[in-house]
């Protein structure tokens, strides 16, 4: 028992260290668009493994995750730019006073930003889970837009359509991936623990779980709370990675993204959510070889933009039809479960 | 004895109609009390205001001293009822011994910040809830099941898991709601002898709702009827038997004459 927690402890650290040292490769000759996706992957990660908390784990269905994020990236964002880069920036209306004199180093802003998202998401669990199911997609959906169109009309808070410019970029590496690591751990440790289980009860069965003296509001306001705040932080890094930020960025569109790499992933399953994270951060470049022309013998291909996004759809078809219930389903990785396939494989031509 | 629950003029209605007029009702500590009563009485009904499902119009329920007429249900299990339910309702997708982890959490997790506070402590506490867990499957015999699916185990052993996941909140009174319902013979004479055993050795408290007379008369101490939302009797098995109204509920008054 203690000797398997060992092994176990040393794969995790050893693979950790496999990605440091990846990513140490990567930072000093891989070319600036592989770094770029790499950071995309990171902060994809982070989002969609909290997003999954609410949707697969808890199983509401939220449609939420771009207001926090949209919460997370112009928090974070306002703490960094300096006094003057605001007064330069804001050409509409005048930033209003005690924003417009702060500014932050990045992981305070950071921090900040997550908290920030978490206690918007405390406030607003009241109304939301007061409904269920296809109920509360459409608050948590309206929520959404809420806070868009508050980011496009509070001139003097968030420079309006105009949308925050020149933000540094801070975002490298280091911070995605440390923060893509430090997400899954957590999430992982609280899916594991009386409260994840908790959590899980109330998606298998709300009735039995009050039943079993599980106070439900509360933990799907944990729930939501914890993934607002990764959320946050994952609109934070965002917004630092891309150095401008206006409202369309937040729109929709990045929540039903999100939700393809929970649903293909594995609803429910963290593993699941990384692999689709992963899949849709890459597949979406590697899929460029599509949209570009091509000459297979005599024929020539001319290219077709947009294309990338025909077969993507196909891809996502095909996964829905073959695997119903996303790439892992709820399975989730263990060092035990790889160990006894490896084990399986080498013991094998010994026994035959 | 001590009365366990007291249920004093509990009135239940939906619309129009009355689900449950007036009932009066006592359960002494440490007794096996059955509630029965033709299809559409309001046998669940008690159970849904007594575990908090539905809050009743008018009416008390004491249970331990204390007033629960109008708690949450969460509450009210924390307070030491736990209940079952007449079509099963597991959480399919977890494994057995996930299901009774989950019966554990009342003991652990009080404090909202718990999992950030527990942080380190928290696989301390995860051993021993598995310990306990296994403890309690090993004594009720499904020690061997452990892994399987919970929604995937055969209907009796199902109706037993449930069972056994109330226990695991630690009750002083368990509501069953048709234990029996869908067993066969064999399976029933199991179940009495479970139900009975779970009494005496855990010093429970039971109410049950059951249709199958040959095992409420068999293992229950007292009787209450219930026709229509209200009480036509209650008494011992000998009683309930021999009753004249509670014959008429059950054939009818034609039926009566006839034999």
């Amino acid at each position: 028992m203690n000797k398997e927690k060992l092994t176990n402890n040393a794969a995790t650290i050893l693979s950790l260290i496999a990605i440091f040292g990846f990513l140490v490769w990567a930072n000093s000759y891989a070319s600036p668009y592989v770094i770029q996706i790499l950071n995309i992957t990171a902060i994809y990660i982070i989002l969609s493994t909290s997003y999954n908390l609410v949707n697969g784990v808890t199983g509401q269905f939220s449609l939420g995750p771009n207001a926090f994020m949209a919460i997370g990236a112009y928090t974070s964002a306002l703490l960094t730019l300096t006094p003057l880069e605001k007064e330069i920036t804001y050409i509409i209306e005048p930033i209003v006073s005690p924003l417009g004199e702060i500014s932050l180093p990045f992981l305070p802003s950071l921090l900040i930003a997550g908290v920030t998202a978490s206690i918007v998401a405390f406030l607003i669990a009241f109304p939301v889970f007061r409904v269920r199911g296809d109920y509360l997609a459409i608050v948590t959906l309206g929520f959404g837009e809420i806070v868009r169109v508050f980011a496009t009309n509070a001139v003097s808070i968030t420079n309006g359509s105009l949308g925050l410019k020149g933000i540094k970029q801070y975002t490298n590496l280091w911070w995605s991936w440390g923060w893509a690591v430090v997400t899954v751990f957590c999430l992982i440790g609280l899916v594991e623990s009386s409260y994840g289980r908790a959590m899980k009860a109330i998606r298998e069965d709300e009735t039995a779980a009050q039943a079993m003296g599980i106070n439900t509001f509360r933990y799907k306001m944990l729930a939501f709370i914890i993934s607002a705040f990764f959320q946050g932080i994952g609109g934070g890094l965002l917004a630092h990675l891309l150095t401008t930020i206006d409202p369309k960025l937040f729109s929709f569109f990045l929540t039903f993204n999100l939700l393809i790499m929970v649903v293909a992933g594995g609803l429910g399953s963290m593993t699941g959510s990384v692999i689709g994270a992963v899949i849709f951060a890459w597949g979406f470049e590697i899929l460029r070889w599509f949209e570009e022309p091509h000459k297979i013998g005599d024929i020539s291909i001319p290219a077709i933009p947009g294309m990338r996004m025909v077969i993507f759809s196909l891809l996502l078809i095909l996964i829905m039809l073959f695997f119903r219930r996303g790439i892992t389903g709820r399975w989730e990785f263990s060092w035990d479960s790889l160990f006894n396939v490896l084990g399986r494989k080498i013991k094998l031509p010994k026994t035959s | 004895m001590t009365n366990i629950m007291t249920i004093k003029n509990l009135t239940v209605r939906f619309d129009a109609l009355e689900a449950l007029s007036s009932l009066d009702m006592e359960v002494a500590s440490g007794s096996i009390v059955g509630l029965i009563g033709p299809n559409g009485a309001g046998k669940t009904t008690v159970f849904n205001v007594l575990s908090g499902f539905i809050r009743p119009h008018e009416g008390s329920i004491s249970f331990h001293g204390k007033e629960i007429a109008r708690l949450k249900p969460y509450k009210i299990t924390s307070l030491g009822m736990s209940r079952t339910f007449q079509n099963i309702r597991l959480f399919g997708e977890l494994s057995v011994i996930e299901n009774v982890m989950i019966g554990f959490h009342l003991s652990y997790n009080s404090m909202f910040l718990g999992p950030l506070l527990s942080l380190f402590g928290y696989k301390k506490i995860e051993k021993e809830i598995y310990e306990r867990a296994i403890m309690l499957l090993d004594r009720t015999g499904l020690l061997n099941l452990i892994d399987e699916k919970a929604s995937v185990l055969p209907y009796g052993l199902q109706r037993k898991l449930e069972i056994v996941r109330a226990i695991a909140t630690r009750p002083k009174l368990l509501l069953l709601d048709e234990p029996a319902a869908g067993m066969n013979p064999n399976e029933k004479e199991d179940l009495m002898k479970f139900i009975t055993k779970l009494r005496d050795k855990l010093a429970l408290t039971i109410l049950l709702i059951e249709h199958d007379m040959h095992v409420v008369m068999k293992i229950c101490d007292r009787i209450t009827v219930l026709d229509y939302g209200e009480k036509i009797a209650e008494g011992s098995p000998q009683d309930i038997k021999n009753n004249q109204r509670v014959i008429e509920a059950y054939l009818g008054e034609a039926g009566v004459a006839e034999s």
